[in-house]
């Protein structure tokens, strides 16, 4: 049977990973490699990079932050933030990664979640998408909504886009995005739980794996991201980088709860 | 004992493969990996990874324009060690269903498209069930997490060459022995500590056989 998988998110500004509050305020937490491996001796299933600054000059920095990774970490790299073409997101899958998740590129063009599933496959191609609770009776596409909505928003939470997330998601889907990554932006790093509303408003909808993330405080929100919010895989960031609950606390919760996890061996190997 | 010199295998690059991880991992084993784009590449050395991710006949394609396929097919033949991963395993049978493509014909079966999974591709880390003790397992619990990545897996005529199986949606083949001759569905270069000790137990079995078979190939016919 298929693992819920446990995801560490590294956010990288500048060749460091940082972290932040719905965004902002921004603490430096480590070297990206050495974060990743000693995540992926723990357990992690997977590690994702995002390139939160995605300045075009750094690209170099983080194809050289996957390359360090991708030899010593031996588990699935996803690597978001920046990529704007095919030909970049072969650079990124050569330098050692195996998916790229595109967000405020996807929303600017549509069409290159396309172009990326057809070179690449599907299951190389992710759309990232940050989305806030919008006011009851908000009007989204035009149109005042009884119940509750999301509005995507960009260039890390900093440009609101008119678009339901809902929506959007299931646009992503059906132009190739193989794995949805949904960030709750009113939740990110508050470790105030998940929006699992809006997981399961998207989860329910669409045929591929969403990725829960934003707002984990502790093992149990991650079994509610599974049960409630439908998520495949649920993704944290400061509650791993700051050592309040390792991923070992978080699949044994995962597990008491009756789901599906690759448990590691406690060799410390 | 330990060899003068470390194992030496050329991994096959036809263009789709994740180079990266797969000679890293060799690497970590204490494997020296050596990038093979043509036969030439392949002289010397103690035994071939075929890996692949992407579509069969696109692959088979690559591998003809390279001059791949009879030395490869030679290669295996001559009962030399050759571990096939995901793709790489899928192209040891007669022919897949994916586009039906003709593959390498090394062992009777075809590639199936696994129809009644819940979702595909089958991607994430799932459990193997082993049907026999092999030494490519030595050290793996039964149902320990491998990294999966396809939609197709092959379906063995000779049922005796299956070593172990995974279910999604229903079970199917996930690795196969035949001789010095391996293949895994999964990902071993991806999937954490599990997956290096495949690939560690593959070059010992290299080794054992480079010690073995310094006269007349084996015994694989």
């Amino acid at each position: 049977m298929l693992a819920r998988r446990v995801i560490p998110c590294l956010d990288v500004d500048k060749g460091r990973v940082v972290k932040g509050t719905k965004f902002l305020n921004l603490t430096d937490e480590g070297d990206p490699a050495e974060l990743a491996e000693r995540y992926a001796r723990e357990g992690a299933d997977e590690i994702v990079f995002l390139d939160i600054t995605a300045a075009h000059e750094r690209r170099g920095t983080m194809l050289e932050i996957v390359r360090r990774t991708a030899s010593r970490a031996f588990v699935p790299l996803t690597v978001g933030g920046g990529v704007r073409s095919v030909d970049e997101m072969r650079d990124v899958l050569r330098a050692g990664a195996d998916k790229v998740s595109f967000n405020t590129a996807a929303v600017a063009e549509p069409t290159l979640l396309t172009a990326c599933a057809e070179r690449f496959g599907s299951q190389a191609v992710v759309c990232a998408i940050d989305a806030r609770r919008l006011p009851l009776e908000a009007v989204v596409d035009g149109a005042a909504t009884a119940e509750q909505r999301w509005e995507v928003v960009t260039h890390g939470g900093r440009r609101p886009t008119d678009l339901d997330a809902v929506s959007w998601a299931m646009k992503a889907v059906e132009l190739g995005a193989g794995e949805l990554l949904v960030t709750s932006m009113d939740r990110d790093g508050t470790r105030s739980g998940f929006d699992t509303e809006l997981l399961a408003a998207i989860a329910t909808r669409v045929p591929v794996p969403v990725i829960a993330s934003g707002g984990a405080a502790g093992p149990a929100d991650f079994v509610t991201a599974v049960r409630e919010g439908k998520a495949d895989a649920v993704l944290a960031a400061s509650i791993f980088h700051r050592r309040m609950h390792s991923i070992a606390d978080v699949k044994a919760a995962m597990a008491a709860a009756g789901l599906p996890v690759r448990q590691i061996e406690e060799s410390g190997a | 004992m330990t060899r003068p010199k470390p194992i030496r295998i050329a991994v096959l690059d036809y263009g789709a493969a994740n180079m990266v991880s797969i000679t890293k991992a060799l690497v970590a084993v204490g494997a020296e990996p050596v990038v093979a784009a043509e036969p030439a590449a392949m002289a010397g050395v103690d035994a071939l990874v075929v890996p692949g991710v992407g579509a069969a006949a696109a692959a088979m394609d690559h591998l003809r324009n390279q001059g791949l396929i009879e030395p490869v097919r030679d290669w295996v033949r001559a009962g030399k060690p050759c571990l096939g991963i995901c793709l790489g395993l899928q192209l040891f049978f007669d022919c897949s269903d994916e586009g039906d493509a003709p593959t390498l014909g090394l062992l009777a079966g075809r590639n199936l498209a696994l129809l009644d999974a819940p979702t595909l591709p089958h991607i994430g880390w799932n459990s193997i069930n082993l049907d026999r003790a092999h030494p490519l397992f030595d050290g793996i619990p039964d149902g320990s997490y491998f990294y999966f990545v396809h939609s197709f897996a092959p379906a063995p005529e000779d049922r005796s060459v299956i070593v172990a199986h995974t279910t999604h949606g229903r079970p199917f083949v996930s690795a196969v022995a035949w001789g010095s001759l391996y293949g895994l569905q999964f990902h071993p270069e991806k999937s954490s500590d599990a997956g290096l000790r495949v690939l560690s137990n593959f070059v010992a079995l290299v080794d054992a056989s480079a010690s073995f078979t310094a006269g007349p190939a084996a015994e694989v016919a």
